[in-house]
């Protein structure tokens, strides 16, 4: 066999290996491709520490082995024990060991005092304010309207102007739960009775995920939320769509669902504006067809998932307080017509 | 001068030693047993069980999460796991088993016959397997508690969880802190008072010291988290406010006080494993421990520093930023003393004539795991960084490392390591370095994915992921490894029980260990040792050349044990040991049957007072002569 052939091989071999192990990770949500100030910090500390550590693990690992190769002869060895022999050497080693540690928890105790410091003191001039409220198991998110002063309320989606720092305003319907965009910044709890506030300074545009980071009852595991960065101009437009109230359908099916929608069981807990439905228990729905995904990231949007969602959600989250809701087959795809066409 | 017994007289004076210590026959005997091996290795066969059940457990939920979108588990049965697991293996298995190790081991390192308090141990053990059997029924039933081993309210209170499995998740921790406390004060007792004449402080080796630390940490924390889980189910049944917000309660209080507890914890499980692993080094590097003062330092300060850094457990709830920064500080602080212990383990093999078996190699494993805990640690402790570790697969993967590479290959070394002289056998040298291929292996393999899966975003307690968050392979690696660590713990556990009747014969000293309890013969008769031993040095068994020198006295009639002085062990007299006896069982019953009603009434405890009065007043009833000071002479055997 040629070698180079044989290399090649062997590279391949190990670069599906890799591919598989991590090309899978969409860093749609990490903490290691970081896509905003907060997390840019963040992942330097963590390269720091990574560092430090490593080294004081590999000099472990040195005299552990050393230590084994220097004994293993000795080992045989049928002499009687020692009691308390001289180690002179080994107690100023012991001291110069000592003097390594704390050397290094030093570098880091001020690394990351220092990181800390420096996340506090961000310029916040022209933060945008945002309010996010957790509810088992979805998050119910606010913005206000620049035009009118009013807050508009919407589901699941963040949105977040790029180069700008946006200031979450963090408050619990219910349970704890934890705000967590690991490529934008750390996660901060969320928790009754407690107003906390995380800043966001995202610098790279595209789509991110956030999830609830602290176990928060049956289906902790879907309370997950879309975030988009995008640029300033893109996010105005966003925010002024958003603003609006929802269109009238036109067409008949679309019109059917409204009917539905708007004066039947949904109106109970879900809110379209400009609708008689103005449920709160619920997300609001005003512009649920512009979002990215459905149930708190749960199901991708589409007209299917909407239907599918509407007639049975315990059977997708077992545990929602989303009731299924009975339509013939005519009504659940006008419902879902509609819903999908609230852009 | 007293002349020196004659072989006949030696004779006589065993049997009739057996018959002052022996239990009665049969179940009767089983049940009223206060002899603290017997007592010890019910514990570590409960535990061995529990460890398999929530190891089943754990190999369930790996299963769930081996591929995305799996339904092998749904997110009720999923919760319900990781709770089990969580609460099984802290509450019921790291701290028992410990406790467990001390209360069989320590009187024989003392030279001893007995604890302080022998009725004691045997309630401790029978309120402890109250506590088990308050888990692990209700699970059978159906009533399993879901909310993580923490049960944060409000998540936990009334609002949120209506029914009984918080309940039975809050009088079960209770009460099994009620058994942990009556062993510590117990294990406190006996290294302080019973240690054997010439043993002074500076000559305790460092696994009493170890214990000792580790109880008088479970004593000051302890109360904590059974004040906040008296708290959460006052909360439950009587609708007071503690942890309400809208009533004026703060639900961070319970967080501050379960942690208060919940990081002292973490070290009351892991400074016995520095005892383990000293005990083991030192026997196999033949010679001494280098830097032994250093070692009791820094258990010491351990035992201080555990208590000043709780905090670092809720760096994301928005505490204070300067005040994080004084938790930093601490955390990483204790970096130094677990540092120098390693540096004191590795130096004393380095300049030992070590030979290797496989308690030595459960050590060495431990150093490479442990100290990647540590360092994981290091990281977690940093409070800006923390905010993108706390809750993910990171701390999964970190805690695991601390408390099974930290805390469990310590102990499987040290299960070897004294097992022959439990059993009179030895353990199968290859089936035992099988096991450790395996479990060591599939450990690593297991966890240390984790951490890249945390850092990629994945959070703890989610019971399934899409297949679009990349996480699926290593999930399915970690999946494999810990499948494989399980086989492992099969072979060591089968290993184990055939070597109880086919192992080689051990003798009383097989690895040529220099502390007292490879003094006694293997296993120990009932009264553990016919003289008490007089130790010289901190290595009895490795200076007394010509054979130990005893101290006679102790009677053989009624059971005895010599109390010395806290500091310097002199012999001051003699205590009368208590005889078998069912109240502690009794008194454990009323206890168990208190704390289980008290889930279904409040009244169950104005109640629930009045058998467990009768119990204890069955227990005290005054029988025993008072202690004797008699005749305490020294002699060589």
């Amino acid at each position: 066999m040629d070698r180079p052939a044989a290399m090649t091989r062997t590279r391949l071999a190990a670069s599906i290996l890799l591919t598989w192990l991590l090309g899978g990770c969409t860093d749609l949500q990490s903490a290691i491709s970081p896509a905003g100030e907060q997390a840019g910090q963040l992942f330097s500390l963590l390269q720091l520490m990574t560092w430090v550590c490593g080294i004081i693990y590999a000099l472990v690992l040195v005299f552990l082995g050393w230590t084994i190769v220097r004994v293993w002869k000795r080992a045989s060895a049928d002499e009687a024990p020692l009691v308390d022999p001289a180690d002179r050497g080994l107690s100023r080693s012991m001291l110069v060991w000592g003097a390594l540690i704390v050397g290094g928890l030093t570098l880091l105790i001020t690394a990351s005092f220092l990181t800390d410091r420096h996340l506090a003191s961000l310029p916040s001039k022209e933060v945008l304010r945002v309010r996010v409220t957790g509810h088992q198991w979805w998050w119910r998110i606010a913005y206000r309207d620049p035009a009118t002063g009013r807050w508009i309320e919407t589901a699941n989606e963040l949105h977040l102007p790029s180069g700008r720092t946006t200031r979450v305003e963090l408050g619990s319907s219910d349970v704890i739960h934890s705000f967590w965009v690991p490529n934008v910044a750390g996660k901060l709890d969320v928790i009754p009775g407690r107003a906390n506030s995380l800043d966001l300074t995202p610098h790279r545009i595209g789509w991110f995920r956030g999830q609830c980071a602290e176990f928060c009852g049956a289906q902790h595991a879907h309370m997950a939320f879309d975030v988009k960065v995008e640029s300033p101009a893109d996010f105005t437009r966003w925010l002024a769509a958003q603003a609006r109230a929802a269109a009238p359908s036109t067409d008949p099916v679309s019109a059917r669902g409204a009917a539905i929608v708007t004066k039947g069981a949904c109106a109970m807990c879900h809110a379209v504006r400009g609708t008689p439905a103005a449920g709160r228990p619920g997300p609001d729905l005003t512009h649920v067809g512009s979002r990215r995904s459905i149930a708190a990231g749960t199901l991708t949007m589409s007209r299917g998932a909407l239907q599918g969602w509407i007639a049975n959600p315990k059977a997708l989250k077992p545990g929602t307080t989303m009731p299924a809701v009975p339509l013939d087959g005519a009504d659940a795809n006008a419902v879902a017509a509609y819903l999908e066409s609230l852009k | 001068m007293i002349a020196l017994p004659t072989p006949r007289d030696a004779v006589q004076r065993r049997a009739r030693l057996e018959q002052t210590w022996a239990d009665p026959k049969g179940v009767w005997g089983f049940l009223t047993t206060v002899d603290h091996k017997r007592i010890a290795a019910r514990y570590i066969v409960t535990v061995i069980a529990l460890m398999f059940l929530a190891g089943m457990l754990a190999l369930h939920m790996r299963l769930q999460l081996a591929f995305p979108d799996l339904k092998i588990l749904g997110p009720q049965m999923y919760n319900e796991s990781f709770s089990l697991h969580g609460s099984t293996m802290l509450f019921l298995v790291s701290v028992p088993v410990m406790e467990a190790m001390a209360i069989w081991l320590v009187p024989l390192m003392l030279g001893q016959r007995g604890m302080a308090y022998p009725r004691l141990a045997a309630f401790s053990y029978w309120l402890y397997l109250g506590g088990v059997t308050m888990l692990w029924i209700p699970h059978i039933l159906g009533i399993t508690p879901d909310l993580g081993w923490f049960e944060y309210p409000p998540l936990s209170g009334p609002g949120y969880s209506p029914g009984h499995r918080a309940d039975i998740w809050a009088q079960m921790i209770t009460f099994t802190e009620v058994a942990a406390l009556a062993a510590s004060v117990n294990i406190v007792a006996t290294i302080i008072k019973l240690r054997p004449p010439g043993m002074t402080l500076a000559r305790m080796p460092l696994f009493l010291w170890a214990m000792l630390v580790a109880s008088l940490m479970t004593i000051f924390a302890l109360p904590a988290v059974m004040l906040v889980t008296s708290m959460l189910i006052s909360d439950r049944l009587v609708s007071t406010h503690f942890f309400a917000p809208a009533g004026g309660g703060d639900v961070l209080l319970f967080q501050h006080l379960f942690w208060f507890f919940g990081h002292p914890e973490v070290y009351i499980i892991f400074v016995p494993a520095v005892g383990f692993v000293t005990a083991i080094i030192e026997t196999f590097s033949r010679r001494t421990i280098f830097g032994h003062t250093a070692l009791v330092l820094s258990v010491l300060s351990i035992g201080v520093l555990a208590f000043g850094l709780w905090v670092h457990h809720m760096f994301a709830v928005g505490l204070p930023r300067l005040g994080n920064a004084f938790y930093t500080a601490a955390s990483m602080a204790i970096a130094l003393p677990a540092g120098l212990q390693i540096f004191c383990w590795i130096a004393t093999l380095w300049s030992g004539r070590p030979r290797f078996a496989t308690p030595l190699l459960w050590v060495v494993g431990f150093i490479l795991t442990f100290v990647i805990g540590g360092l994981s640690g290091i990281m977690t402790a940093s409070a800006p960084l923390d905010l993108q570790l706390t809750d993910t697969y990171f701390i999964v993967a970190h805690f695991h490392y601390v408390l099974v590479g930290g805390a469990m290959f310590p102990l499987i070394g040290a299960l070897c390591y004294w097992y022959p002289k439990a059993t009179g056998r030895m353990m199968s040298e290859r089936w035992g370095i099988i096991a450790f291929a395996l479990i060591f292996g599939g450990f690593n393999l297991g966890f240390f994915p984790m951490h890249i899966l945390g850092l990629e975003g994945m959070p703890r307690r989610i019971y399934t992921y899409s297949p679009g968050m990349g996480w699926g392979p290593l999930n399915l690696i970690a999946t494999i490894g810990s499948a494989t660590s399980i086989v492992g713990g099969l072979v060591l556990v089968a290993n184990a029980w055939i070597s109880r009747k086919h192992g080689t014969p051990a003798g009383a000293n097989p690895w040529g260990g220099s502390t007292l309890e490879w003094w006694a013969s293997s296993p120990p008769p009932t009264y553990n040792y016919e003289y008490t031993p007089v130790v010289e040095s901190i290595a009895p068994l490795w200076t007394a050349k010509d054979g130990l020198p005893v101290m006679t006295g102790a009677g053989v009639e009624r059971r005895e044990v010599v109390v010395t002085s806290a500091i310097d062990a002199v012999p001051l007299y003699r205590q009368k040991g208590a005889s078998p006896s069912i109240w502690p069982l009794v008194a454990g019953i009323a206890v168990t049957a208190m704390f289980v009603g008290s889930i279904f009434t409040p009244w169950a405890v104005v109640w629930g007072v009045v058998p467990i009065g009768a119990a204890l007043t069955g227990w005290f009833w005054p029988q025993r002569p008072r202690a004797r000071t008699g005749p305490l002479a020294r002699r060589a055997v």
